[in-house]
Parts: structure tokens; sequence; C-alpha cells
């Protein structure tokens, strides 16, 4: 049997999540006796390899196409595909990032395999694969198996943790892509990606701030702390309808999904939508003045207070322990 | 310009979900239905481009009856026409998208509009696997798109930034919010909905290649800790998260 895992990369940078499912493939793997091998696919981007050394693949495959320098829907999802069928690969893992959502349902068509999008767990029963998703908003959780020979899963980023490298050196093998122009019918044009912060879905640690900082020039507050713990700002949909902060930053049903370490919820009241994007985060944080916030009923910590009294103190503190 | 728009129908984001008597699916009891919010995107975006280029906008829903009332709504926004693809079993994303490609075969749109994803399962998958099975480009998470010459140019969401794709006609386009500010269904629109017909079709049947075992309500974390509200809860928060936590 053969586990074979996209790692993704975007401008020349390898995702964490790549780490992340190039270590839940080889849990898979050593329960179902199978092997793990690693594709990378781009312009330039040998040099990556590096990175997933030691991670418990057989092998490292990359497919290098100068026209692969932009992401392209079309090119990427038939590179996968066909490398899933000359490997004979039962088993494809992508990141449910967003490339790997815009991915993943191509590959899965062309490998006539099911997919489980999203999963949260992964586990072996019976020699089965079952996946767990969450659904209904976070309301409920489903397991299912994909019942095709070949089956495709994206695994939600930050969920599922790396090992620690093993020492042992994996094998690096250069393979070539058969890609023509009629391939590209779609393609990015350009990428700005924001630099600065780590971007929300990616990041260790959110902060989050709703309609209890009042307006915008008081998101200083939020930015500062999320810088003092070198992570990410995030918003509820009431201040991003309200133009305080932009679309890119709200989490919930209609915006991101987070599963970061820690997720820091200032002055947000808990809404089932805005919940459905961060419950599945490891360790929740609520700030919020009113006891009977349902934010509470899913945080781990929370501090009932004003967020104006709390949050300066807060980020003195984290910075002590940071050094950020 | 023939627009297709693909409209689902889900339980409401405030509803309490139960768990059904079969371990596996959603107990469909005191449940309240409406049109996936994503989809208005997609419905807003295809009246759009029918203003400005002519045309008609088909609404197509997949499921059973009650599916007729989200395909209602469509029409009260100003869609022209509505397909209801009824089957009311529960099908995975590649039977849904198989069900939907076959009818966007017959009707052969310029272009295919999703909202990003179905709230209900989260997959964000169907607009790809319509695509991929119709040979037809697509853009998922599009939050800016301008339509000239056949060419297609969209912006949509990545991973901490923007991309600007560009494509052509015919496309599939999945709509993030932001796209545009679904209309109200007008006093008009809601009454001349009422008496326009739904074509009903029925799709062929097809093993789904995703398979529930058990539904679940998920853990209960149980009641966390609350710090109190002074400067002291400040201090002992951030040990907690270094000690207990170890997170910084
Ligand atoms: C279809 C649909 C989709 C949606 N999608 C999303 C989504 O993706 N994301 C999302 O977030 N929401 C979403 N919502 C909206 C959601 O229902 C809530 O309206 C929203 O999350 C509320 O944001 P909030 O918590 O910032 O504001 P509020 O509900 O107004 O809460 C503000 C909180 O701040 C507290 N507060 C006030 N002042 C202070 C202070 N000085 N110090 C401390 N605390 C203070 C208050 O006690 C209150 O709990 C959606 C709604 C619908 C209908």
């Amino acid at each position: 049997m053969k586990i074979l895992v996209f790692a993704e990369q975007r401008e020349g940078n390898l995702k964490k999540s790549a780490l992340e499912i190039t270590s839940a493939g080889k849990m898979l793997a050593t329960q179902l006796n199978a092997e793990v091998e690693v594709l990378l696919v781009g312009n330039n981007v040998a040099s990556l390899a590096s990175q997933l050394n030691g991670f418990g693949a057989v092998k490292i495959l990359v497919g290098e196409d100068a026209r692969l320098q932009t992401y392209s829907t079309t090119a990427y999802a038939k590179a996968i595909a066909d490398v899933a069928k000359q490997r004979q690969a039962n088993i494809v893992l992508l990141s449910a990032s967003q490339m790997g959502k815009d991915l993943s349902p191509r590959v899965a068509v062309k490998l006539e395999a099911g997919l489980a999008a999203d999963c949260t767990a992964l586990k072996v029963e019976n020699g089965d694969i079952v996946a767990t998703r969450p659904i209904y908003a976070g309301k409920a959780m489903i397991d299912v198996k994909v019942t095709t020979a070949t089956k495709v899963f994206s695994l939600r980023p930050n969920v599922f943790s790396a090992l620690t490298q093993n020492g042992n050196a994996t094998a690096v093998e250069k393979i070539s892509l058969e890609l023509s122009d009629a391939d590209f019918s779609v393609k990015a044009i350009s990428t700005s990606v924001a630099s600065g912060r780590p971007d929300l879905t990616e990041a260790n640690i959110v902060v989050s701030g709703g309609r209890g900082m009042k307006g915008p020039e008081h998101f200083t507050l939020i930015e500062q702390l999320a810088d003092a713990f070198g992570g990410a700002v995030g918003a509820s949909r009431a201040v991003v309808d309200a133009g305080w902060r932009a679309h890119d930053e709200q989490v919930g049903q209609t915006g991101k999904t987070v599963s970061p370490s820690l997720y820091v919820a200032c002055g947000i009241s808990g809404a089932v939508q805005h919940l459905a994007g961060m419950s599945s985060s490891k360790c929740i944080v609520a700030i919020n003045k009113d006891k009977d916030a349902p934010i509470f009923q899913i945080a781990d910590y929370g501090i009932v207070g004003d967020v104006f009294a709390v949050l300066p103190p807060l980020t003195q503190e984290i910075k002590k322990v940071t050094g950020l | 310009m023939k627009i297709v728009v693909c409209v689902n129908h889900v339980p409401d984001t405030e509803t309490k979900v139960k768990v059904g008597a079969d371990g596996k699916l959603l107990d469909p009891t005191g449940i309240n239905w409406m049109l996936s919010p994503y989809d208005e995107f997609g419905i807003e975006e295809g009246l759009r481009l029918k203003e400005k280029n002519g045309g008609e906008v088909i609404a197509i829903s997949l499921g059973g009856d009650a599916n007729k009332e989200t395909l209602r709504k469509s029409l009260a926004m100003g869609v022209d026409k509505a397909v209801l693809l009824k089957d009311a079993s529960v099908r995975d994303s590649f039977a849904v998208g198989k069900a939907l490609a076959d009818v966007c075969k017959e009707i052969s749109p310029d272009i295919i509009l999703f909202g990003k994803m179905s709230i209900d399962y989260y997959d964000e998958q169907v607009p790809g696997i319509v695509a991929e099975l119709l040979g037809m480009s697509s853009v998922s998470v599009v939050v800016k798109m301008e339509i000239a010459d056949g060419k297609v140019i969209c912006e949509r969401e990545i991973e901490g930034g923007h991309e600007k794709v560009e494509t052509e006609l015919p496309c599939v386009i999945s709509a993030q919010k932001g796209l545009n500010e679904p209309r109200y269904p007008s006093l008009k629109g809601i009454m001349a909905a009422k008496s326009k017909p739904i074509e009903e079709k029925v799709p062929v049947a097809i093993a789904n290649r995703v398979e529930v075992l058990e539904m679940r309500k998920p853990a209960d974390k149980g009641a966390g800790k609350i710090l109190g509200s002074d400067e002291a809860a400040v201090n002992e928060l951030v040990r907690l998260l270094h000690e207990e936590a170890k997170i910084i």
C-alpha cells in the first residue's frame, strides 16, 4: 500500500501543513503497513525537500516545471493525479488549506476516488481508515469511511501535529510532469500575500476582537497582544460588517476556520456562527465583561472583565514571557 | 448569457442539532431550514451578470420537496427558472456533484455559480467536482470577478492574501462573502415567485463514495476556569498558559 502526501508550497515557501500531513501519513502507514511518498510540485522547489527530510516518508518526489511558478488549479491537480496513478498510491493526503480545498475535488474525480474533506482526526479500525469531520458549524461530528479503492483525504491545518524528525535521511527523486499548455486553463496571474503577522489559518496563536472593542481605533490593543504572542489577528463578523476590519480577518462560518494552539477572544459574545470557525482551537481564552456570554461555555480560561482594563497589562505580561 | 446557480437548502445555523435515531443522520424534527448563506452571493452574482449581459439565470437544487422553499426564495430574488433535482436520499459530495454536472451538461451554461460551501456538511468540494466532471475551469473562494470578451478575471482568497486568477468561459465560480451584497427579494418578486413553475427532474442514482459511520455531538469540554476579574487574573492567566497549557 502506498500513501502519497501533497506537500504544499506557495511562492517557494513550504507550508507547515506539509509536515503535519506527512506525519499523519506516517501514522497511517505504520498501522496499514504502507509506505509514504511526499510530492513537491512547483518551479525551483527541489531545495525545499530537505525540510521534509526525516519525517517518515520513504521518498520525496520533486516535480518541477517553469510554468508552475504561479499556482494553477488545473495544472496542479493534473500533476498530483498523474503522479498518484504512476506511483499506484491508494491514499492521497492534502491539506484542507485554501489550496488543498481547491485541488482535492479535481484530484479525487481524476482518480475516481471518494474524498473526505477537512478531517480533524484519522484512525485505522479493522484495516479501514475512519476520518472524523465537524459538520453543522461544529455542532456535530461525523465519522466517515471512504469506500472507493483509492481514497483522498484533506486534513485541517494545525490539527495534526508534526512528528519530531527521526534523523533518517529521506531519498529525493526528481520526476517529470507531463503538462501541456492546455492544462493551464486556470492560472494565477499575481498573488499578494500580506507580510508581517502570520496568516490566520496557519497561526499558532490567534487574538480576535469583537464588538466589545467599541471601535476600529481600539484594535491596536488586539494587534499589540497578537504581536506579543507572535500571533495573528482575527475578528468577529459584527466588526467586519461595521467596517472596522477587513473580511480576510473574519473568523467563523462566513469567515475563516482556524485551529490554533491558543485562541484569545476579546469582547466577542460567542455566537454559534463565530464558534463554527474557532471551536477546534486547542486552548480558548475569553475576555468579556458579561459573565453570561456564551463564549465562556467553550473557553478553557476566562476573565470576566473590561477589555480596556485587561488587555494592556496582559500584553505587558506576555511580552515578559515571549520577549517579543 | 446562460447562467446556472446551484443552491442548497440547509438547517439554519441557529437551529439545535440532534442526532437521529440511526446515529448517522440529523434528526429533522424541529429544524428550521434556510437557503445556504453563501449561495446568496452566487444568486446575486448571477442576477448582476444577467443585468449586464442579458440572458437567463437558472437555479438548481438537489433534494426533496422541501428544497422548493429555497428555490422559491431564489425566484423571488429574481432568478428566471428553477429546477428541482428530486432526490431526498443522502448523497455525498461526489454524488451531488455528479447529479448537478449531469443537468448542467444538458443546459450547457456559460457560467455555473456556487456559494463557497454549503453550511451543512462543510465540504467545500462540490463546485470543483462539477467543474472536473464537465472538464471546465473553475475558480474557488472568489471575492471579485469581471468578465470581458469571454475572459474571466477573478480575485480569490488564499492563505494570508489574495490571488488574481485568469480563465475563460465557460467556467465554475464559487463565491465567498465580499463578492457582492445580496439583494432582498422584493414584494413583487415574492408574488411573482409564487406562480413561477419549478421544473422537476430525477437524477440518476449513483453509489456514495463516502459512507457515514456515526454522527455524534462533539465531546463536552466541561466548564473552563474563570480566573476572576482583577489584575491578579491576568497574572494567573499568564501562569496557566505557561505552566498548564504550555503554550507560551
Ligand atoms: C448566516 C450568518 C453567518 C454568520 N457568520 C459569522 C461569522 O463567520 N463570524 C462571526 O463572528 N459571526 C458570524 N455571524 C454573526 C453572529 O451571529 C454574531 O452576530 C457575531 O459573531 C457577533 O459578534 P460579536 O461577538 O463581536 O458582537 P456582539 O454579539 O455584539 O458581542 C459583543 C460582546 O462584547 C462584550 N463586551 C462589550 N463591551 C466590552 C468590554 N468593554 N470589555 C469586554 N467585553 C465587552 C459584550 O458583553 C458582548 O458579549 C453570522 C450570522 C449569520 C446570521
